[in-house]
């Protein structure tokens, strides 16, 4: 333990100090003393953490007031091409044609494939063993598990995020095939999952894949079926699908200026937008929607306890400072309301505000914080009043015929500073903790306005396939509390104000 | 004792009054009527439904009649539900909250008494970091981000595993009750350790453990006897709201892990505009915090006699 570790003194402890010595530097007061908020802040620039969080905070208010500047996108342009993005610093897209109608590939009855305008192209076919092993037809009862998997299954076009086309011989015996995609390589003919398509004759020997395609590796099988059952075997390729955009999104979205020539264009690999926090589900930017949300999470988070805080301490110091059955009376109800369930009358307060179209949620918001919050401050305030009423100084005053006004606001209020400015500072992160809470379950900022709360609760939808979308808004407001919080220990140290929790 | 309970009694009773009334505004002040659905209900039948709930009366006189139903423990007719009471509402859900909020808080307290009390021990030595460290993220990131975060864990660790380890979500076993319970104390656990720990390095500089050294006893015993047991006062203070807090504040662990919650089903009548369920799931909640804020401080002045006397005298 260490409060009872033995301190051995020697003589040496006991020695006068040498005036010129190094290490007693600090003993000996040099240059002018310094007024009580002038030496807070020198022993708040020495708390690094302190000063860290400050800098910290500051980077925060810079990024939501000077960032929009520096990243121009509009935060409420949906990048249709790009949805639900992984973040990205610009990636090249193949132009392709708006017209995906394909004729596929129809075999001839003879089952010989009649290429329309098939394109070798170096892509790995991996044929499963068993194919090969299997790949005579017997004709008892288990006919259809020996069904060969259909030989030469191959990439048509190149393969992009607009479609992927697929061709295969036909195989004896199939009446249709059935087509399917996994992100993995399939284990085993029951490791394929539910089939993306199933084709209409045993001719169709083709397939157009227009869903939801990203630009990952893909695995396609084809499994031929004799109309009752599946074979066991299926052929495989590895596809890697290409990023793409349409022309005319791109002439859209601005990567093609608007009188590029189509024919010129396709083909082409044009850049798209970069996205460095990547977007939401709606295809919307993540940082310039994190940095517009920003200003609604600081404005909730700053305004709210600045606004709570005055009206408490008004109404604490009146308390205080007049004392009696009004301050008794005052005080009954500061309890009163302090007894309210905090969060049930946030939501409460949403309700009976009836946020109508266009309006963001923030200003009921706001209020409904105000009225719920205020008691905890107004007490504070009143025990400080009580405190700094028996102090020699204010007797001084009142001596003198000071106004009661002056009292207050010349004497009290300056005193009462330092347990103000801790206090806001915890009082920031608890609301912006409050905000980012109901707007998570949804009763709090209306959408689409952003707030990092509102963010959380989007990117909660996605978060088993696009986690970042929920992990941006967390780190903010995860990073602004932390920062407040350690603010406010710093500066409690720094002020030496006790606060009891 | 017996005058500062019944004061404490009465002002219980007060403020529960005062929590009914303002809910009552709250839900008068709300644009639009309890009756105005997407279904379009010819005249007579809105009559007739208005009867049935008493809106046809006088604000005075509905505000008299809430009173007295509330008096009686009778909150009233859900809107939504057909024929489901809200006493039936809060019956058959605010016991899985409740279960929730125990467990959470039972570990959070224990959890928080312990670890503050090694970090006082530990100060400014690696465990003492290494759990400040803790408290400070435990502080900082949002129940939210626990929540989905441990939702997701579950989902690997189960797909890592092969079989079923916990459930994903959902209600009825204990092992649905581990994940969501850790979540929600992890913030009171966090706040308790901080506490516990600023309370512990406050009280070993208190007279009494310089006495105690003094007389020579065993820094173990001083630890146990001496120290722990005036350290942990504070945190029994926070104790009432803190369970109030929990209970409520379940909302977003109830939704996340899909717990038929009371904080759930509040959410959702929000979003329906039920009116009596919002209004008495309010008040109960409201009385529960109050009941447990006057017990917390009863059972303070219980174990400390000092608070006893003064607030006697």
């Amino acid at each position: 333990m260490a409060a009872s570790r033995n301190i051995n003194f020697t003589t040496d402890d006991f020695k006068l100090i040498d005036r010129g010595s190094q290490d007693i530097e600090y003993l000996v007061a040099e240059g002018p003393s310094l007024s009580y908020w002038r030496e807070a802040w020198c022993r708040l620039k020495m708390n690094r953490r302190a000063l860290l969080s400050l800098f910290t905070i500051l980077f925060l208010l810079l990024f939501t007031w000077v960032g929009p500047w520096v990243w121009t996108l509009d935060p409420a342009r949906q990048d249709l091409v790009q949805i639900s993005r992984a973040p990205h610093l610009g990636i090249s897209a193949l132009v392709v044609d708006d017209n995906f109608n394909w004729s596929g590939v129809i075999a001839d009855n003879e089952l010989t494939v009649n290429h329309r305008h098939v394109e070798s192209l170096s892509v790995e076919v991996i044929n499963n063993e068993e194919v090969i092993d299997n790949s005579v037809l017997s004709d008892d009862a288990s006919y259809s598990e020996g069904l060969a998997a259909p030989s030469n299954l191959r990439v048509v076009d190149k393969p992009n995020t607009e479609y992927v086309r697929l061709t295969w011989q036909p195989v004896v015996g199939a009446a249709r095939y059935l087509v399917y995609r996994n992100e993995r390589q399939p284990e085993s003919a029951t490791d394929l999952g539910v089939p993306l398509w199933e084709t209409d004759t045993a001719r169709d020997v083709s397939y157009q894949d227009r869903l939801k395609l990203e630009a990952i590796t893909y695995y396609y099988s084809v499994v031929a079926t004799d109309g009752l059952n599946e074979s066991n075997h299926y052929a495989v390729i590895q596809v890697d699908v290409q990023q793409a955009i349409t022309f005319s999104d791109a002439v859209y979205s601005e990567v093609l200026p608007p009188e590029a020539s189509k024919l010129d264009s396709i083909g082409r690999m044009v850049e798209l937008q970069a996205h460095p926090l990547g977007t939401d589900y709606l295809g919307r930017d993540m940082l310039s929607r994190l940095m517009l949300g920003a200003r609604i999470s600081l404005f909730i988070g700053i305004v709210a306890p600045f606004l709570y805080l005055a009206f408490g301490i008004i109404y604490g110091s009146v308390a205080g400072f007049f004392g009696g059955l009004l301050d008794e009376w005052m005080m009954r109800f500061a309890d009163f309301v302090i007894a309210l369930p905090f969060l049930l009358f946030m939501i409460l307060f949403k309700v009976s505000f009836g946020i109508g179209p266009g309006e963001s949620g923030v200003i009921p918001m706001l209020v409904a914080m105000i009225v719920l919050s205020w008691p905890s401050m107004a007490r504070l305030a009143r025990g400080q009043v009580l405190q700094l009423r028996e102090q020699p100084y204010i007797e001084a005053a009142k001596l003198f015929g000071a106004s009661s006004w002056h009292m207050v606001f010349r004497h009290m209020l300056p005193n009462m500073l330092s347990v103000i400015l801790v206090s806001l500072t915890f009082a920031i992160p608890a609301a912006i903790f409050t905000e980012a809470f109901l707007s998570f379950i949804g009763m709090g900022v209306v959408p689409p306005t952003p707030s990092w709360g509102s963010m959380s609760h989007d990117g909660m939808k996605t978060l088993m396939t696009h986690p970042h979308e929920l992990i941006f808004p967390a780190l903010f407001i995860s990073i602004t509390v932390l920062a407040f919080n350690i603010l406010g220990d710093g500066l409690r140290d720094a002020l030496d104000v006790r606060i009891r929790e | 004792m017996l005058h500062y309970l019944m004061k404490r009694l009465a002002f219980g009773v007060l403020t529960i009054w005062f929590i009914a009334t303002a809910t009552f505004v709250g839900m008068h002040a709300v644009p639009g009527d309890p009756l105005m659905s997407d279904k379009a209900v010819s005249p007579e039948i809105r009559k007739h439904l208005e009867q049935r709930y008493g809106l046809d009366k006088p604000i005075m006189q509905q505000y008299q009649i809430y009173i007295m139903n509330m008096l009686k423990g009778d909150f009233g007719i859900s809107f939504t539900q057909q024929n489901r009471r809200v006493n039936d509402i809060i019956a058959e859900h605010f016991p899985v909250s409740a279960l929730l909020g125990v467990l959470a808080i039972g570990y959070a307290t224990l959890g928080g008494i312990m670890l503050g009390a090694i970090t006082s021990l530990y100060r400014n030595r690696w465990p003492d970091y290494l759990l400040i460290v803790f408290v400070v993220l435990g502080i900082s990131i949002p129940s939210f981000v626990f929540a989905s975060i441990g939702q997701l864990m579950i989902l690997k660790v189960n797909a890592w595993l092969g079989f079923q380890l916990l459930p994903v979500a959902g209600w009825g076993s204990i092992s649905h009750m581990i994940v969501p319970s850790l979540i929600l104390g992890l913030g009171i656990l966090a706040y308790l350790t901080r506490l516990m720990r600023s309370s512990m390095l406050e009280v070993i500089h208190a007279d009494y453990i310089r006495t105690a050294r003094a007389k020579g006893l065993s820094s173990q015993r001083i630890f146990y006897r001496h120290q722990l047991r005036n350290a942990v006062l504070p945190v029994i203070t926070v104790l009432g709201p803190a369970i109030a807090a929990i209970t409520t504040g379940g909302f977003v662990v109830e939704l996340i892990f899909a717990i038929p919650g009371l904080g759930r089903y509040f959410v959702q009548a929000v979003q329906q505009l039920d009116y009596t369920v919002i209004m008495g799931t309010t008040v109960f909640y409201g009385a529960f915090l109050v009941l447990m804020v006057t017990l917390a401080d009863l059972l303070y002045g219980l174990i400390d006699p000092r608070i006893r006397i003064q607030k006697v005298a």
